[in-house]
């Protein structure tokens, strides 16, 4: 079961090798748009350190639902996703992978990138770390929801503007949670609480998400 | 043995087939003829699970596909209209990749070995810089590699190919029958595939 789970995750990281630019477009999405913020307030770094857990986060769920059309569609065109449907493992697997694969390509360079994006907000270092793991904690839920609404639109006309009608409104737990601990972190008081329940979205999204998008592709691909 | 039983199936709101209702035991091959539109696609996608008859059902072994899924799956190959090949991975990547999903233990030398009976070149190009012939036969490649699974789907797996190819298909076709195993096919071609049981079901005179 496993080594179906390392297949598609390997193949995935390697198609995304092999089209760097469009990891880069989601990247480069997400830091040019935190940075507008800055620029257009001017300096004025009270209000930008106000601001900068929402920025940042509204940037990385926007951000990542800009590659989530790709999860499932390119596959479906070219018909690996029929063999994907065919495979001899159980398709709940074969999602939470595709899933997966999504998070490490558009996820967690967010991650990594979010303490440096910080520095423009003026936001204190000892914060860096509560919200490299609140991103840590959210973007893999991201990625989950994302991955049952990319499924859910599959093939349809316009799906694009219809996935992110679809997916925001579902987003917006992991938004309040995520800017949440950070503001809480910011006010001296301890962000655990929202950690915690960002944790908790994550293990109910693992546990649950696989079968929906196995269920969605099912519909999609008939 | 792969049985289906009053199999109906409508799209668009037509019917496509109704009644449809046959059983094939291993070493038996089934074409399946028809017009364009007249469901033979749609047929092969039932019977490997990915489309749900409108009524009716496919067993295999004596239990409903639907729910053995995965079970099922594992011993089919299924090769649709889309040549299912990734073009930014070479074809012996995209080889290797199809096949461990299947299930299939597969080591590099048995892909190449397959590669090359299908004529494809070793140099790594992406699927990309190969033609549609080619591309067509890196899916078919597959069939190689698939010897011991006893079901073999395959939407026109002569389209495409040049003689030589096609003509290899049809052996590899007739060889696997002649081992016992069941293979359903569709094509417009004339096909000549040595059978001992060569059936065929015309969908354009069953509507």
């Amino acid at each position: 079961m496993l080594a179906a789970a390392r297949c598609i995750v390997y193949r995935d990281l390697l198609l995304a090798l092999r089209r760097r630019s469009d990891v880069a477009t989601a990247l480069l999405f997400f830091v040019i748009v935190t940075s507008l913020f800055p620029l257009g307030i001017g300096a004025e770094p009270n209000l930008l350190r106000s601001i900068a857990p929402g920025v940042i986060w509204v940037a990385a769920l926007l951000s990542s639902m800009l590659s989530l059309g790709r999860v499932f569609a390119a596959d479906h065109a070219d018909g690996t996703l029929e063999q994907l449907l065919l495979s001899s493992e159980p398709l709940g697997v074969i999602a939470a992978a595709k899933a997966f694969a999504h998070w490490l390509v558009s996820g967690l360079p967010l991650v990594l990138i979010a303490p440096l994006i910080a520095l423009q907000y003026d936001l204190p270092a000892t914060l860096f770390g509560v919200l490299a793991l609140s991103l840590l904690l959210g973007t893999p839920v991201l990625s989950m929801i994302g991955a049952i609404g990319a499924a859910l639109t599959l093939g349809l006309r316009g799906g694009g503007v219809l996935l992110s009608l679809l997916v925001l409104p579902l987003y917006v737990p992991v938004l309040i949670m995520g800017a949440g601990s950070v503001d809480m972190a910011a006010a001296g008081l301890a962000p655990d609480g929202q950690l915690l329940l960002l944790a908790a979205l994550l293990i109910v999204a693992a546990a649950f998400a696989p079968w929906a998008i196995a269920a969605a592709l099912r519909i999609s691909v008939e | 043995m792969l049985e289906a039983a009053e199999l109906e199936c409508e799209r668009g709101g037509r019917i496509l087939f109704r009644g449809l209702s046959f059983a094939l035991r291993g070493g038996e091959l089934l074409r399946l003829a028809g017009p364009n539109g007249s469901g033979k696609t749609s047929l092969l996608r039932i019977l490997c699970g990915l489309l749900s008859p409108t009524s009716g059902y496919v067993s295999w072994e004596g239990a409903e596909i639907r729910r053995l899924r995965e079970e099922y799956s594992k011993q089919l190959v299924y090769i649709g209209h889309a040549p299912a090949v990734k073009d930014d991975l070479t074809a012996a990547e995209n080889l290797a990749i199809t096949c461990r999903l299947a299930g299939l233990a597969v080591s590099s030398r048995t892909i190449q070995h397959a590669l090359d009976r299908f004529g494809l070149p070793h140099n790594p190009v992406p699927a990309r810089r190969l033609s549609q012939g080619q591309r067509r036969r890196a899916a078919l490649a597959r069939l190689a590699l698939s010897e011991s699974l006893p079901l073999w789907l395959l939407d026109e797996p002569f389209s495409a190919l040049d003689a030589e190819a096609a003509r290899l298909t049809e052996e590899t076709i007739a060889r696997h029958v002649a081992h016992g195993a069941t293979v359903v096919y569709t094509t417009h071609q004339e096909a000549k595939i040595e059978a001992a049981v060569a059936r065929v079901i015309d969908l354009g005179a069953q509507a």
